[in-house]
């Protein structure tokens, strides 16, 4: 029963950090960047490549993998995203889901299908051990990164100029532009954030769950979206407590019902979290204006 | 012809193309002039010709983007199959019990499309769209859980294995979980299917024409607006995901009773993706263009075998660079003027892939 609520918290957290990066790019660009789930994948691909091919340690093939990430992110942006600003909704989800084909099939070339068992990043770390529960190294780094991510984060967008800019933005973009922020920087500030983590999600992901695919990100980032949503979009608390009660509720479908099934279940909670509270938990309500 | 109105042009452009194409490849496959492969991938074509209408009506008419269309094509596939081994005996023409499990297929995918869309079309833009994608993961989770038997006393369902599932002596089990249905009795034929795709635009067009479809397309423009003319909402958008839906599934019975044996990952949002990219590259709205790219974009991976590795990449670059062509102010002006010069009129409508 722990052991499910750890490994479910710890999911959760992966979840969470995914989440963040969707939620920032919602709350400030609208729109749904479903090429997210992806950019874990290279990340996850790039820290591979530089541990196993090129045999560096984890931690600089964990910062590399954030950089290519940052950059693959700020590229995405200005070549796909940044032409359609003015754009109906629809173009741009579809835009966005060309490009997490284009990241995939580029994967599945360059990579090849065939699954590629992730190093053991914390080898030769003993598990923790409290009373009868078994808590594992990955476990209590991924759970401390995100609490680390999600407190550097909110001190971000609450203290720093460009944070304000943000928030800002997404609350009246035009607004925002009279008042001298550089509107298209922002945007892009927070495609690179979003990004960065989605990469270090992959490496938190695969610490746990070690089989990588060019697909491995695409479910992950759908499932964080639903909790992004679930949370309340466009808030950062929200993904957090999104993320988490996702990957408790994955984790206990899978151990008491059935695992088959337990994807069913996760977009079940979506689609009852949308009918009846369309704004999320922690989500504010936005009246539509004629 | 003269005072014909531009719809109805329309539509019989769109019945001709079909009845040409039926033609040529029918007497081609009569005359032995294809090769195997593409033979096998008429009945694909046709089907993805009719997913691409389908799609069509809610992505372009409705103005709401559905990405699980795939999951309603199963739906329609597997009560069409069971449907169809139900009937071996009780029916014994093989063009009345495709036809009977093409109803039923379309009546299942019908029953389901509207019990999602109740809930889905409440919501509107990025939130419709991923909810739709969560009920075709749904759809492919539970179909993936369920195991269909059939012996004297009946219809025998399961979601644990195909041993519980009880089966008399002499019954069999037609749907069993992951491995999908087996011995299929291949009911479908070509032409079957190109009736299928007529009486599907003559649904379509016909809607689109009526005084339904222009209440749709009046609250795809401006839903606020449309409200307050009067309009429901809720029933008109209804409407139009239920005809798509139950029109999937008459497509995904053809489909599934053209193979000896299909399973329920093959109906996954790749599948949905591929109809979409069908739809989009035709020109959202456009029902021409939708049987065009259905068509060759299905034909042109067997002919380019060598490519098939960058199919999918060439059809995501395909993907980006319409939706950002098609969005540009620049390009939109350039295109209007060079069609104006053309006709040489002075005055021309915008865009070019909307029309």
């Amino acid at each position: 029963m722990l052991d499910y609520l750890i490994s479910g918290i710890s999911l959760g957290s992966v979840y969470a950090i995914i989440a963040l990066g969707y939620t920032m790019v919602y709350g400030i660009a609208k729109m749904l960047n479903f090429a997210h789930g992806d950019v874990i994948m290279v990340g996850g691909y790039v820290s591979f490549c530089s541990m196993s091919y090129l045999g560096w340690g984890p931690l600089p093939a964990i910062l590399f993998s954030i950089l290519v990430c940052t950059l693959l992110g700020i590229t995405i942006e200005r070549m796909a995203y940044k032409p359609l600003r003015s754009a109906t909704s629809l173009a741009v989800l579809i835009t966005a889901i060309g490009v997490s084909y284009l990241l995939q099939n580029l994967a599945l070339i360059i990579w090849s299908s065939s699954p590629k068992v992730y190093p053991d990043l914390f080898g030769g770390v003993e598990p923790v051990m409290i009373g009868e529960t078994r808590l594992s190294f990955a476990t209590i780094v991924t759970i401390l990164a995100n609490i680390i991510i999600m407190v550097g984060l909110t001190l971000f967008t609450n203290y720093t100029k460009i944070g304000k800019a943000m928030r800002a933005v997404s609350e009246d973009k035009g607004a925002a532009t009279l008042m001298g922020i550089n509107v298209n920087k922002t945007i892009s500030v927070t495609f690179a954030i979003g990004s960065g983590l989605a990469a270090i999600a992959g490496v938190l992901l695969l610490a746990s769950y070690p089989t990588l695919q060019p697909t491995t990100g695409s479910m992950p980032g759908i499932k964080a979206f639903t909790a992004a949503v679930f949370g309340g979009i466009g808030s950062i608390p929200g993904a957090m407590l999104g993320g988490i009660l996702l990957g408790v509720i994955e984790i206990f479908a899978k151990a008491y019902i059935s695992t088959q099934l337990s994807d069913a279940i996760v977009f079940g909670v979506l689609i009852i979290v949308l009918i009846v509270k369309p704004t999320g938990l922690l989500g504010k309500k936005v009246s539509e204006k004629v | 012809m003269k005072n014909l109105s531009i719809n109805t042009k329309k539509a019989f452009l769109n019945y001709g193309i079909v009845i040409v194409f039926y033609i040529i490849f029918q007497s081609l496959s009569a005359g032995g002039a294809l090769s195997n492969s593409l033979k096998g991938q008429l009945i694909p074509i046709v089907v993805y010709m009719i997913m691409a209408v389908s799609l069509n009506l809610v992505v372009g008419i409705s103005g709401e983007l559905s990405l699980g269309h795939a999951g309603l094509m199963s739906v329609g596939a597997f009560s069409g199959v069971v449907a169809a081994s139900c009937l071996s005996d009780v029916v014994p023409s093989p063009g009345l019990r495709l036809f009977l499990s093409i109803l039923i297929g379309a009546i299942f995918a019908g029953i389901i499309g509207f019990l999602i869309g109740i809930p889905v079309l409440r919501l509107n833009g990025d939130y419709l769209a991923i909810v739709t994608l969560a009920f075709g993961e749904i759809i492919k989770n539970l179909l993936n859980c369920i195991y269909i038997g059939v012996d004297e006393k009946g219809l025998h369902f399961s979601g644990k294995d195909e041993a519980s599932l009880g089966l008399a002596p002499g019954g069999y089990s037609i749907v069993k979980g992951p491995m999908g249905a087996t011995g299929i009795n291949k009911l479908s034929t070509f032409t079957a299917a190109i009736i299928l795709l007529i009486v599907v635009l003559v649904i379509v067009q016909n809607l689109v024409n009526s005084r339904t479809g222009r209440a749709i397309m009046a609250i795809r423009d401006n839903r606020i607006a449309a409200e307050s003319c009067g309009l429901s909402v809720t029933k008109y958008k209804l409407t139009a995901f239920v005809i798509s839906a139950a029109m999937a599934g008459a497509a995904g019975v053809v489909y599934g009773l053209n193979f000896s044996t299909i399973v329920p990952k093959k109906f996954d949002f790749n599948t949905s993706i591929l109809i979409l990219v069908f739809v989009v590259l035709g020109g959202i709205g456009n029902l021409t263009g939708s049987l065009i790219a259905a068509g060759l974009l299905t034909v042109l991976p067997e002919l380019l075998r060598q490519f098939r590795d960058y199919r999918m990449l060439v059809y995501a670059i395909v993907l980006i660079v319409v939706m950002i062509a098609t969005n540009n102010e620049k390009l939109k002006v350039a295109v209007a003027v060079a069609i104006d010069k053309i006709k040489g009129k002075k005055t021309g409508k915008e865009g070019e892939a909307n029309e």
